[in-house]
């Protein structure tokens, strides 16, 4: 090919058609561009430089086109911060999995995210979302931001762990959190929301509504975090309804609303009327709702998608976590830990059930809420077995963290198999 | 029940996984036939997911958002039909910008869309008479007008490129610019109109999603499916019928994995999850294998003008 004359075009077409993404961003970012004219422009410029830098190895690799749209986006919201910052405020950053209108877990990330600024007008918290979870990517991106004078970096998902220790360590006067990991350091904390609190909540509801006994359950990977989950729900099933069976299927994706589809139909072929889930996105409920059954959101209070479906949805409130954490950096209090908070703090709730729950079902949801709440049920407590029957707690005998964060097995009752 | 398969219904959900694939394979197949390779098919999905919601947000409307998901698809075709057809640039990168674009306009203004439900939606038809046929009734007449569009769509294409004048004029364009260009057919012309045909199709497989199978907004809605229909353009080696088979093909799959899932098939789940890309690349070798045996047909290969620039050479 004719390269030389083509890749000095290829520079005149990248730059005019990032610059009318860019002009388009800035026009429809009119709220902010009153407060000042110079900072839009270096917002400008700067989302410019980022999204070319996205160009370049997208022209590679197929996958980045998600990442470069992504910082693009992320570059005016940021320029939206800047416009309204004067003076000295305390820098925070986010790295967020997936786009903040998935709807799901980096939606609530970015609820709590806004909620702090609110509460704490002297933070300014930037993000970046569709952070791919490779080293590479996720390392470089982490730098960055730790280069750019950020105070504190939140990483939010699994994936980020190694490369939130390897940049903790070049910068030890960043304070680092990252959600759902093992590994801490001086300045990298770890937290986690007990989700299986409000699935086993969720899980009596599926029990109780059933009228095949098949609960269907679409998850994503198999991790501790969603196979825990998946036995929280079935227990939480099997305790009103000891007929009742969980069918799994797993999408090994997080975020594909056409293939999450085609899995809830799959179950819902299978004979289940009741669907629970562990993905990113609400398509589980519109296929329940096209042929008139039930399922549960996930993540983030998922009812509008599809309202006469939705019996609930298990959601993750983050800001309580996020706002005293930041706090405690700005007074200079802050610790590492290995925060895992649930039902009691106000982390994790089961939001309102749907008009269609009979009222004994809410009333018994409520007490069991209270009870959690109260420390009186423990949803692991045994007596249970595993799928091969064997007994795996005893009665008496509970999980401790290590054991929930390290969960590898199915209990009784759900149908399925963790791939290998 | 358990570890048997339905397989009306999984064929029936293979229909339905297939046809916003279909669409876009459809679409960068009249735009290639032109000569111009369109790699913007993620970037034109996801616009035309995205400006089809929103249509049909604002007016109620469904039919209006399909069209608005044409014309979205049709208006970032053109930023491409520009730079590959009058100023000559590399169309792979032209196409790959378009992608990013795209990708980020559909993000961006579907912001405010996020966690609406769709004001109107298309909903599954069952046809009279039809749908109640055995075994071909539910997987055929038992789905959404997007589906028994792309029926008609597919023998309407493939009698268009085949059978009529335009169609030969078409596919003279993508084979042979300079011939065409003799023959007083407008090159440029012909290319900007079929990118943009194409581009309005791609559009459309957006819609059939964000209006169809999933009836909301959300980022990246398609999750990659414009590049499988990159790849099906090859396997369906630019022919509509083909385009079928193969969009049914990574439909199947996608709904086998599942269906063997509920069965109990003891087949890993990451092993299933990856035949539909597996699919695609066999399928590939395998149509570069079949072309070399059945060299001579040149309505079955690729267009041979394909990707390259047609600039007019004047006589001095």
């Amino acid at each position: 090919m004719k390269n030389s004359r083509n890749q000095s075009k290829f520079g005149l077409v990248a730059g005019v058609l990032l610059a009318l993404s860019v002009l388009l961003m800035a026009c429809g970012d009119s709220t902010a561009t009153t407060a000042s004219t110079a900072a839009a422009g270096t917002t400008a410029a700067a989302s410019a430089t980022t999204a070319a830098a996205g160009a370049t190895t997208a022209a590679g690799a197929t996958t980045a086109a998600g990442t470069t749209a992504a910082t693009a986006t992320t570059a005016a919201a940021a320029g939206a911060t800047t416009a309204a910052a004067t003076g000295e405020k305390f820098k925070v950053a986010f790295v967020y999995v997936g786009p903040i209108g998935d709807g799901g877990w980096t939606f609530a990330h970015e609820q709590a995210r806004k909620k702090l600024v609110e509460t704490l007008p002297n933070v300014e918290a930037t993000y970046i979302e569709s952070v791919d979870e490779n080293p590479t990517t996720s390392e470089a991106v982490i730098t960055e931001l730790a280069q750019k004078g950020n105070k504190m970096i939140f990483t939010t998902s699994f994936g980020y762990m190694d490369p939130t220790i390897n940049v903790a360590k070049k910068f030890p006067n960043v304070y680092f959190e990252h959600a759902t990991g093992y590994k801490t350091a001086a300045n990298v904390a770890v937290y986690q929301v007990r989700q299986y609190q409000a699935r086993y909540l969720a899980g009596i509801v599926a029990g109780k509504m059933t009228k095949s006994n098949i609960i269907g359950y679409v998850a994503a990977f198999p991790i501790p975090e969603v196979i825990g989950g998946i036995n929280a729900f079935t227990l939480g099933a099997r305790s009103v309804n000891p007929a009742a069976k969980v069918k799994v299927v797993w999408t090994n994706t997080w975020y594909d609303p056409g293939l999450e589809k085609t899995a809830a139909k799959s179950l819902l072929n299978a004979g289940a009327d009741i669907l629970g889930q562990h993905q990113d996105t609400p398509s589980i409920l519109q296929a329940a709702q096209e042929v008139g059954k039930y399922a549960f959101g996930n993540d983030s209070i998922m009812e509008s998608y599809a309202p006469k479906a939705h019996l609930a949805s298990p959601y993750w409130d983050w800001s309580p976590y996020y706002i005293e954490r930041v706090k405690a950096a700005m007074n200079g209090t802050w610790k590492t830990g290995d925060y895992f908070g649930g039902l009691k703090e106000g982390v994790v709730d089961l939001s309102p059930l749907n008009a269609v729950v009979p009222d004994d079902v809410k009333k018994l949801v409520d007490e069991k809420k209270a009870a959690i709440k109260a420390g009186t049920l423990d949803v692991y407590a045994g007596p249970y077995k595993d799928q091969s029957g064997a007994t795996k707690v005893a009665a008496g005998a509970t999980l401790s963290d290590k054991d929930i964060t390290s969960i590898n097995y199915f209990v009784e009752g759900v149908d399925g198999t963790i791939p290998k | 029940m358990a570890g048997e398969i339905d397989v009306v219904q999984t064929l029936a959900t293979t229909v339905a996984a297939g046809t916003p694939v279909l669409y876009a394979t459809l679409g960068e197949i009249l735009t290639e036939r032109s000569g111009v390779l369109n790699l913007g098919l993620e970037g034109m999905m996801l616009v035309g997911g995205m400006a089809g919601f929103a249509a049909t947000a604002v007016t109620g409307n469904v039919f209006i958002g399909v069209l608005v998901s044409l014309a979205a698809g049709a208006a970032l075709a053109l930023i491409h039909a520009f730079f590959a057809c009058s100023i000559g640039v590399n169309q792979v990168v032209s196409g790959l910008s378009l992608t990013l674009v795209g990708t980020g306009i559909a993000a961006y203004f579907g912001r405010s869309l996020v966690g609406q439900p769709a004001a109107d939606s298309f909903q599954t038809i069952k046809i009279p008479v039809l749908s109640d046929l055995p075994v071909v009734g539910p997987i055929l007449f038992s789905q959404n007008l997007f589906v028994y569009f792309s029926f008609l769509l597919v023998p309407a294409l493939y009698f268009f490129i085949y059978r009529t004048r335009p169609g030969l004029n078409l596919r003279a364009v993508g084979e042979n610019p300079a011939t065409a260009d003799a023959q007083g057919i407008s090159v440029v012309g012909t290319r900007y109109l079929y990118t943009m045909l194409g581009g309005a199709l791609v559009g459309m497989g957006g819609a059939s999603i964000s209006l169809g199978s999933n009836p909301n907004w959300q980022e990246n809605i398609t999750a990659g499916r414009g590049w499988i229909a990159v790849g099906l353009v090859i396997f369906a080696l630019w022919n509509p019928w083909r385009a079928l088979v193969g969009a049914y093909l990574f439909g199947g799959l996608e709904a086998l994995q599942f269906s063997l899932q509920v069965a109990g098939v003891p087949i890993s789940s990451y092993f299933l999850r990856m035949l539909p890309y597996l699919l695609t690349i066999a399928a590939l070798v395998f149509t570069q294998w079949r072309l070399k045996d059945q060299a001579g047909r040149a309505s079955s290969a690729a267009p041979s003008g394909l990707g390259l620039f047609y600039l007019r050479r004047e006589r001095g």
